[in-house]
């Protein structure tokens, strides 16, 4: 019964791997643009979730409602400001933008809301769980964000395969010197897809920020998972995406399961063994 | 045209050379001690102010503040006033950072001692750059085996320069097994450590806490080292739960503790006890929890309640703490005491040691120390090893009080000296 219940907690935190993994995703899809600041961002968007709570004394899922809007214009403005500017034939200027980024993000942060960890409550859903036959319980949170995870990734394939938006982000990630002779703005579009991102990361920012403390510094540590839900899930695709994140969490909690060592290790090695069979993963959708 | 500069007898590269040594020479001409009018001594002090580690350096403005004010007149040695100056710099919590400030202090400014504190990230890599350069070193904040073993001391001839105080592991599994065995729950414990130094140290086969548990007939579960930053806690709870764990231990950075707790609640895990360094030492990290804050136990070594007082200034324990609360309007933490201690112990190294400008004779007065200070009393003769002193530590639990989370003291039992301020509630 410890296997199942590990193979369902598991799969419960892929969901949280795969918001972590979806926008980067999503930005490398259409200007394959590696952002080294994803994880920054991600706690970024948790300190102004605990800000808006701790002012206007809501809900941190309440706080979404204005979280989301502000990291998107966050984003679209940053694009436009400093990115788009470095982006070229070159992929190291915008890698070493984003890598100063995340030390700015880092220091800004801790200059303002200092070292102390902290955490948001969302009452008593945190600690909710719901019981299933052979004493297995699922927590209500984990479940909410592993369904908020797929609502997501499905909304953004929606807008890449069904709107006018996504037409746009296709054609200039196809081709982007022909997309401008079709009247597209690439810095416009480039925008889009960047606040498009944010606003995921900021989903996924004040989920991570109801589920565990944090502070200034643990960044970079979640964007690695991200990066790797990415890869095993193929560069481009977003259900790829989710699969990869469960892949990584339920090989994860297999490995803590023989051993709490092997954690993150079996995750890793999951990992590897794909991109040693499969160099492009699973569902690659971009060359 | 080069004849015309010859001509003048000013060159381009003449020029250039005796303006640098002109702009250079006050530098080296105002080195010497001997021409000042006060003679001064220097203290690097060196901390994380920055980084993840900034929690513990938070109060440092605040004591640095009292330290200079309170020494502004100077202190005497040998009759004559010396001025004090304390060059402070921030390590970012980086180790290789640290040994490079540390190196700057030596070398750049010339400090007489070189003082630091919290954790081994700061404490060892400045203690090991006044080992190298032969300066006098006090260092804080930090266990002592991670200090003393993690440079490679041997117990049998110890350091020549570095000297440290605080507890070590021994006390805290002392302070632990009190506090489980005044709770009377069932005698099962739950260890979760991570994989990292502190980890490692606590979870060690020979030196850590599994041998002190079964020779005290508690029985511990340990499913096995965990990466720092896990986000998913599920086999370790379902091991806990199948050896029926009524109590939990271990050496957890707050994330992990909170990802840990949550799911806890969430799989229907219910200790009666838990008890974790590291991760429970703040006041923001119990706030943080909210109400499931309420009741977790940790070690104490320092606390306003603390029996002490300052030597320098003679503030009680609970003057330094409301002080800095009343400065910053935040909650007092443990580091403050031994932040002001550290000053404390060089200042009283200053006014004994017999030569200041002989770096044997400071060490001489190091080694000779026996003071009161605010976090108890500091004598290199008494420790563990040769370059350790020992300060008391004690265990207490977070409870909710009129003024938010309250720490309190409910067992002494390795330092009696300390009063407790409360009993042991249990969990669950």
């Amino acid at each position: 019964m410890d296997w199942i219940n590990a193979i369902i907690q598991g799969i419960l935190l892929g969901g949280l791997y795969a918001l972590f993994a979806a926008g980067l995703s999503l930005i490398f899809g259409v200007m394959r643009l590696v952002n080294i600041a994803h994880g920054d961002f991600i706690v970024l968007a948790a300190f102004l979730g605990l800000s808006v709570t701790s002012v206007l004394g809501i809900s941190p899922l309440l706080a979404l409602f204005l979280v989301v809007p502000a990291m998107a214009g966050l984003g679209y403005v940053l694009q436009r400001g400093v990115l788009n500017q470095t982006l070229g034939d070159d992929i190291l200027p915008p890698l070493l933008v984003t890598f100063g980024l995340s030390v700015i993000i880092q220091n800004g942060l801790l200059e303002i809301y200092s070292a102390d960890p902290q955490k948001m409550s969302a009452g008593p859903i945190e600690t909710a769980s719901i019981a299933l036959p052979g004493d297995l319980n699922i927590g209500v949170l984990p479940l909410v964000m592993f369904l908020v995870a797929v609502a997501v990734i499905a909304g953004l394939q929606w807008v890449f395969y069904r709107s006018a938006l996504g037409r746009a982000f296709r054609a200039v990630s196809d081709k982007q010197d022909i997309a401008e002779l079709m009247g597209l703005n690439k810095a416009h579009v480039f925008g889009l897809a960047m606040a498009l991102s944010l606003a995921v990361v900021a989903i996924a920012g004040v989920f991570l920020g109801i589920r565990t403390s944090f502070d200034p510094s643990i960044g970079p540590g979640r964007l690695i998972f991200g990066f790797e839900a990415v890869i095993i899930g193929g560069l481009g695709n977003l259900w790829g995406t989710l699969i990869g994140g469960i892949i990584l969490g339920v090989s994860q909690n297999i490995g803590a399961q023989i051993n709490p060592g092997w954690q993150l290790l079996a995750g890793h090695i999951a990992f590897l063994f794909v991109l040693a069979v499969r160099p492009r993963g699973l569902f690659p959708r971009i060359d | 045209m080069t004849l015309i500069g010859k001509k003048k007898g000013i060159t381009r590269r003449g020029f250039l050379a005796g303006a640098s040594a002109g702009l250079a020479a006050p530098a080296i001409l105002t080195r010497t001690r001997a021409y000042a009018a006060d003679p001064v001594v220097k203290i690097g002090h060196v901390s994380p102010r920055t980084g993840p580690l900034a929690g513990f350096a938070e109060a440092d403005d605040y004591v640095l503040e009292g330290i200079r004010k309170v020494l502004a007149a100077g202190v005497e040695n040998n009759g004559k006033t010396y001025q004090v100056e304390i060059i402070s710099k921030d390590s970012q919590s980086n180790p290789n950072r640290a040994a490079e400030v540390a190196s700057e202090l030596i070398l750049g400014d010339e400090v007489d001692i070189i003082v630091a504190a919290s954790t081994p990230d700061t404490t060892n890599p400045v203690s090991d750059q006044a080992e190298l350069n032969e300066v006098p070193c006090v260092t804080t904040d930090c266990p002592w085996q991670p200090y003393f073993f993690g440079r490679n001391g041997d117990p049998a001839t110890g350091f020549d320069y570095t000297y440290h105080f605080f507890w070590g592991l021994e006390d805290v599994i002392k302070a632990f097994l009190a506090l489980w065995e005044e709770s009377g729950v069932e005698r099962k414990v739950g260890g979760l450590f991570p994989n990292d130094a502190d980890g490692n140290a606590w979870g060690d086969e020979i030196h850590g806490f599994p041998p002190a548990l079964i020779g005290s007939g508690f029985e511990l579960t340990d499913p096995g080292r965990y990466q720092p930053l896990t986000d998913d806690f599920s086999s370790q709870i379902s091991a806990f739960k199948e050896a029926g764990c009524d109590i939990i231990t271990g050496n957890m950075i707050p994330p992990d503790f909170g990802t840990f707790w949550s799911q806890s609640a969430q799989q229907g895990f219910n200790p009666k006890v838990v008890t974790i360094g590291k991760a429970l030492l703040f006041p923001s990290v119990i706030e943080s929890l909210g109400e499931r804050g309420n009741g977790l136990t940790s070690e104490i070594w320092w606390t306003p309640d603390h029996p002490f007082s300052s030597s320098l200034t003679g503030v009680s324990a609970k003057q330094l703490a409301e002080g800095y609360t009343a400065s910053s309007g935040r909650p007092w933490t443990q580091p403050i005491g031994f932040k002001h201690a550290l000053f404390e112990v060089t200042t009283d190294i200053i006014r004994r040691s017999a030569d200041l400008d002989d770096p044997n004779a400071i060490l001489e007065a190091i080694s000779k120390t026996d003071l009161a200070t605010v976090v108890g009393h500091v004598n290199w003769d008494f420790g563990p090893v040769k370059n350790v002193s020992k300060t008391p530590l004690v265990a207490g639990q977070w409870q909710k009080g009129a003024n938010g989370m309250e720490l309190v003291i409910t067992s002494n039992h390795s330092a009696p000296e300390i009063p407790t301020t409360g009993t042991l509630q249990l969990l669950s």
